[in-house]
């Protein structure tokens, strides 16, 4: 079959090959043939596979015998391929590669980035003359498809490139680059699409991605060659004998399966190309001598084993969960750094000119270790790595193994990974990973629902290309995989959100944004809405973060703070709202003293060298623990021949806990109650994560204020919640048998939860999001002044107000849809009330548990959360009285 | 009985300039001695402003505020009724108003006096809107205009939109309120979709060189802060 392929690739490559010692790998060859019968295909490869060669090879084959273009006004051609990452730097970084092979084989292509740093003349070029190959972002992309010069810009296309699909295809980033590649498959249907991804659980969501949808059986077929009529059930071991003899033809439909147990009917997929991985990875759980703390999350006794495994290899990469994680992690490891080893600290927040630093030494191979969070999870090229260690809670099994992935990159020989539990919860969890990873079980989130707020950036954004026809527009869009539902109501809704903010009370139709003419097609009103439209383009609404800048202390004026020093990165705009001048936190290495916040920045100055942090908020919510994680959490939990198995720590705490109270059988929640101080506590542990525990807390305690508890607060972490309150909680459980059955009823999702999203914070923020997203408001920019308070509006105003008049606005409900699955986590606490109906086992002790310990460990050191806001003026006003008092 | 909610408490009773002023939970401010309501930034039509220049907020502010508007004036029933100006969100928003708030706006002002002062949002106000135009008066000791004057005795003015946040715990809220030291009072913005501007903002400083207490509007009633325990954002 190799040798078949072979032939396939150009004389020029095959020599260069050789040259290189090399051999074109068989995955590579593959793709060049499934590109020669013009199909789309989804290559999952596990990191160090040449994934990135793979889908360029047939592109750099196709060009080479191209030729290149005169470049004359007659002759101007459109792009050939067009590559797309999430990163820019990877984007950056996979040109720079692709260089070096066509210089040495001296072919005539051109290949160019596009990014958000390409200036401006240079992106005037591009459209003048395009290269053969661009590499992009979803975002640069969008700014192209609404360029007038669009049409002319793809009209040559023949591929798309879509690199670290896996990772793209989770967030509204994903939706956004699927309406685009509808769009790209519309100007150009002779295209066809390549995904590049790492292992997945459901390949077929992507597959289906790839390639445009029938959206109905009346989708009209653009004639023989249209690409719906290129679907087919492929298979990665489509023989060679079957393609086409003529490279460059396109192939005809292939039949539907017979009995294959493939449902043939509306999806179309692409087919499919996986590289079985190499060797099994060599991980192990880091077991201490020492008793691991029941809760926190800083492994601290675990550092000085981290930085010996540091010493003993060439380069480690050190994972975290957090940025707060990865500041004490290295900070730590500095501390033990007595041999000076070059331990650098790399996560999102830090200043971008820190990070390339680090990337760039990173790749000169002049760092031992980088400790990093989520933002090194990606596929840039990371030099010999030779160890990774995970600390903390792996969270999914899918997500652990790609980040060992990054660590050695030759295929065949074994991975080297540690798992690093903080606590001892994190022990069930590193444990249950090591069996995912060990049946290489795949826990990646499923498929998207297309978002509304997207679709109405997108909608503008064609409106701004060409003038469209409103159902033209609807087959296009429901073309595209996570679109493939969209009704025609939602669709007009958003149209008419777009146009004048679609509200019952038609009050703006003078204003519209999008007009439909005498031609009856739409089209933006004039070239402002387009220049709006271009500055609020793309999905990230990065106002949520708020720079750091380092204070002096004025000399003339003591006690005051200049902003004079140097900008030390950013955090999260809410993060910096809830702290108080004088508090203490660490950052960007060191433990920096709030003192407040000036013209849009954080002022801090450092702390006394030895001050501990002492807001240790761990803003660990991003990544809850995965469904399937946590089910096997609680069946290692509820089975004790599964014990023999974890560290003998951990069996000793859990038979502590048998003996005290009850260990739950898998399917069960216990729900402990016990009096301390003169409080009564409340405390379970459904295992969901933080954010549907937050959400969860904020609707018992409405219940229980209303069952007369008078709740004083809750904390969440990732396991459980512990509720704490004035009233005798088993008193009254005791009285009325069905009061925990009801408490925690599912119907606690409907009036309670409706009632809480009226002034939740969390819901605000979301709706924020969506509004910026959707174009609602303009985007502010980073960096930006505030330009006064007549001109800016808040979007929570506008919320209070959209909710009252029109409670089931296009945008309220793509707000609910996103708290569904994100700051609320509704979904996952939805299916976690439907698993334990009737299986709560109530056990009422004298005494805190031994489980339980673990999440009262959590009061006093995380945030309390409450968003009634009387309740807090209440308490600062008591303060007043007291001081007066006083 | 105890263990019922309590109702709303609407009212906060306050001395300013030596009279009784009561604070009301809707941000409008009542003088019993003058059977007087005054209400500051209402900001109507702010929303349409916006939609003019594309961004299509939910054109259902006026309404809102109006609502709010003839609430607190049904309740007081006041000989007049005094806006600290900036009632409309631009020149054009008389125009823009809808017939619907139109009359809305005509039942409140039945039966009473009504004075419009000039904001700089709004210095141009036509007669259609009903009631008299003025750009500042006095009530008693009392000066009353749009924008507060630093050095000013006794005045109670608009335009800041003041706002304080309070955090404890880690948690925190931020609330419209009136800021007063006994002898100058700046209220809160009315407007639904009027924003705010923090207390601890350098622009309050030279109108209260001694510092000032915040009541700020809970959702049940009002409460007295002390400036110490209010937080920047």
């Amino acid at each position: 079959m190799s040798k078949a392929f072979v032939s396939l690739l150009p004389k020029t490559f095959r020599d260069w090959f050789k040259s290189r010692g090399w051999k074109p790998r068989e995955h590579q060859l593959e793709l060049l043939a499934k590109a020669k019968a013009g199909r789309s295909v989804l290559l999952v490869a596990p990191t160090g596979a040449g994934k990135t060669l793979a889908g360029f090879l047939p592109s750099l084959a196709e060009l080479a015998e191209r030729g290149p273009s005169r470049g004359t006004a007659k002759d101007k051609r459109g792009i050939h391929t067009l590559y797309i990452s999430p990163l820019k730097a990877l984007a950056t970084d996979i040109a720079r590669n692709l260089e070096a092979p066509v210089q040495e084989m001296g072919l005539p292509i051109r290949i160019e980035t596009r990014t958000g740093d390409t200036p401006s003349h240079k992106r005037a070029r591009q459209i003048e003359r395009p290269p053969d190959i661009l590499l992009t972002t979803p975002e640069q992309l969008a700014l192209l498809l609404a360029h007038r010069e669009a049409t002319d810009f793809f009209k040559d296309l023949r591929r798309v490139v879509l690199d670290e699909l896996h990772s793209l295809v989770t967030s509204k980033r994903g939706d956004l680059l699927s309406l685009g590649l509808a769009r790209l498959m519309s100007l150009a249907p002779q295209a066809t699409a390549v995904g590049l991804s790492a292992t997945v659980r459901e390949p077929d969501d992507l597959r289906r991605y790839l390639v445009p949808q029938r959206a109905s059986s009346t989708f009209p077929l653009k004639g023989e060659v249209a690409p719906e009529a290129r679907e087919g059930v492929g298979s990665a071991t489509s023989e060679a004998e079957t393609l086409p003899p003529h490279p460059g033809s396109l192939t005809r439909s292939d039949p539907p399966p017979q009995g294959e147990g493939e449902e043939w009917g509306p999806t179309n997929l692409a087919d499919l190309v996986v590289v079985k991985g190499g060797a099994q990875p060599d991980i192990r759980m880091l077991e201490l001598d020492e008793r691991l703390p029941l809760a926190g999350h800083t492994a601290s006794l675990s550092m000085p084993v981290i930085y010996d495994l540091i010493k003993d290899h060439k380069t480690t990469l050190v994972f975290v969960n957090t940025r707060l994680q990865a500041e004490y992690t290295f900070q730590e490891l500095w501390k033990l750094n007595d041999d000076g080893l070059a331990i650098a600290l790399h996560h999102g927040s830090l200043d971008v000119a820190q990070r390339r630093r680090v990337e760039e030494a990173m790749a000169e191979g002049k760092l031992k270790a980088v400790v990093c969070t989520a933002t090194l999870d990606l596929g840039i090229d990371w030099g010999d790595v030779d160890l990774v260690v995970n600390v903390g809670a792996p969270k999914g099994a899918s997500r652990i193994m790609q980040r060992i992935g990054r660590s050695n990159h030759r295929m065949d020989e074994p991975s080297q990974a540690y798992l690093v539990p903080a606590n001892r919860f994190e022990i069930l969890e590193c444990r249950a990973a090591l069996d995912a990873v060990h049946e290489a079980a795949q826990d990646t989130p499923d498929a998207r629902i297309g978002a509304l707020d997207v679709l109405c950036q997108h909608i503008l954004g064609m409106a701004c290309a060409d003038p469209f026809k409103l159902e033209d527009l609807y087959e296009e869009i429901r073309s595209a995989a996570p679109y493939a539902d969209l009704t025609w109501e939602d669709y007009e809704a958003c149209v008419a959100f777009v146009a004048t903010g679609g509200y019952a009370l038609r009050a703006y139709e003078r204003f519209a944004k999008i007009v439909k003419g005498n031609d009856g097609l739409w089209r933006v009103r004039d070239g402002k809405i387009a220049q709006q439209y271009r500055l609020n383009v793309g999905t990230i609404v990065e106002s949520t973060m708020i720079k750091v800048r380092l204070g002096k202390a004025s000399r003339s004026r003591p006690g005051t703070v200049l902003p004079r020093g140097r900008i030390l990165g950013e955090i999260e705009e809410y993060f910096a709202e809830t702290l108080t001048p004088g508090d203490t936190f660490l950052f960007a290495g060191e433990v920096l003293r709030f003192e407040g916040i000036a013209e849009d920045e954080v002022l801090v100055t450092r702390a006394a060298s030895g001050t501990d942090p002492m807001i240790p908020s761990y803003e660990g919510g991003k990544f809850p623990l995965s469904t399937f994680l946590a089910a096997r959490v609680r069946e290692i939990l509820a089975d004790p021949f599964e014990w023999d198995r974890l560290p003998p720590q951990m069996t000793e705490w859990l038979l502590q806990q048998r003996r005290r109270s009850i260990v739950p059988g898998a399917r069960d929640l216990l729900v402990e109650t016990f009096p301390r101080g003169n409080r009564f506590y409340m405390t379970c542990f459904p295992f969901e994560g933080r954010l549907a525990h937050q959400t969860l807390g904020m609707l018992l305690t409405r219940r229980m204020e209303r069952a007369k508890l008078k709740p004083l607060g809750f904390v969440a972490n990732d396991y459980g919640i512990a509720v704490y309150t004035s009233g005798d909680i088993a008193a009254l459980a005791m009285r009325d048998p069905g009061f925990l059955d009801e408490l925690f009823s599912e119907d606690m999702l409907g009036d309670d939860l409706e009632d809480w999203l009226a002034e939740s914070a969390l819901m605000k923020r979301t709706f924020r999001q969506c509004a910026v997203i959707a174009g609602l408001i303009e985007r502010k920019f980073p960096g930006e002044k505030k330009t006064g308070r007549q001109v800016t509006i808040s979007t929570d105003l506008v919320y209070d107000v959209l909710r009252k008049h029109e409670p089931d606005h296009v945008l309220l409900r793509a707000a609910r849809a996103d708290a569904a699955t994100g700051l609320l986590d509704v979904k996952r606490l939805g299916m976690m009330l439907e698993r334990i109906r009737g299986r709560i086992i109530h056990k009422p002790l004298d005494r805190v548990s031994p489980l339980s310990v673990s999440v009262m460990l959590e009061i006093g050191r995380e945030r309390v959360y409450s968003d009634n806001a009387d309740e807090i003026l209440a308490e600062a006003e008591a303060a007043l009285l007291d001081e007066a008092l006083a | 009985m105890t263990a019922l909610r309590k109702n709303k408490e609407t009212t906060h009773e306050i001395e300013l300039a030596g009279q009784l002023a009561l604070l009301d939970l809707s941000g409008g401010m009542y003088l019993p001695a003058h059977d007087a309501l005054l209400v500051a930034d209402l900001h109507f039509e702010k929303g349409s402003s916006f939609a003019r220049r594309g961004m299509m907020l939910p054109p259902y502010d006026t309404r809102e505020t109006l609502s709010a508007l003839s609430d607190v004036v049904s309740r007081f029933n006041p000989r007049v009724v005094i806006a600290l100006g900036d009632s409309f969100h631009d020149i054009g928003g008389p125009e823009r108003l809808g017939d619907e708030e139109r009359s809305t706006l005509t039942n409140a002002q039945a039966g009473r006096d009504w004075i419009w002062v000039t904001g700089n949002h709004d210095r141009i106000l036509p007669d259609s809107i009903g009631g008299q135009v003025v750009e500042e008066m006095n009530l008693g000791s009392l000066t009353l205009r749009h924008e507060p004057e630093s050095g000013a005795q006794t005045e109670i003015a608009g335009h800041l939109h003041p706002v304080g946040k309070v955090v404890m715990r880690g948690r925190a809220t931020r609330r419209r309120c009136f800021l007063t030291d006994g002898n100058r009072c700046v209220m809160p913005a009315l407007g639904a979709y009027a924003g705010g501007l923090n207390a601890c903002d350098a622009a309050f400083k030279p109108l209260f060189p001694k510092g000032f207490t915040a009541h700020l509007i809970g959702t049940e009633r009002i409460f007295a802060i002390a400036k110490s325990m209010l937080c920047r954002d």
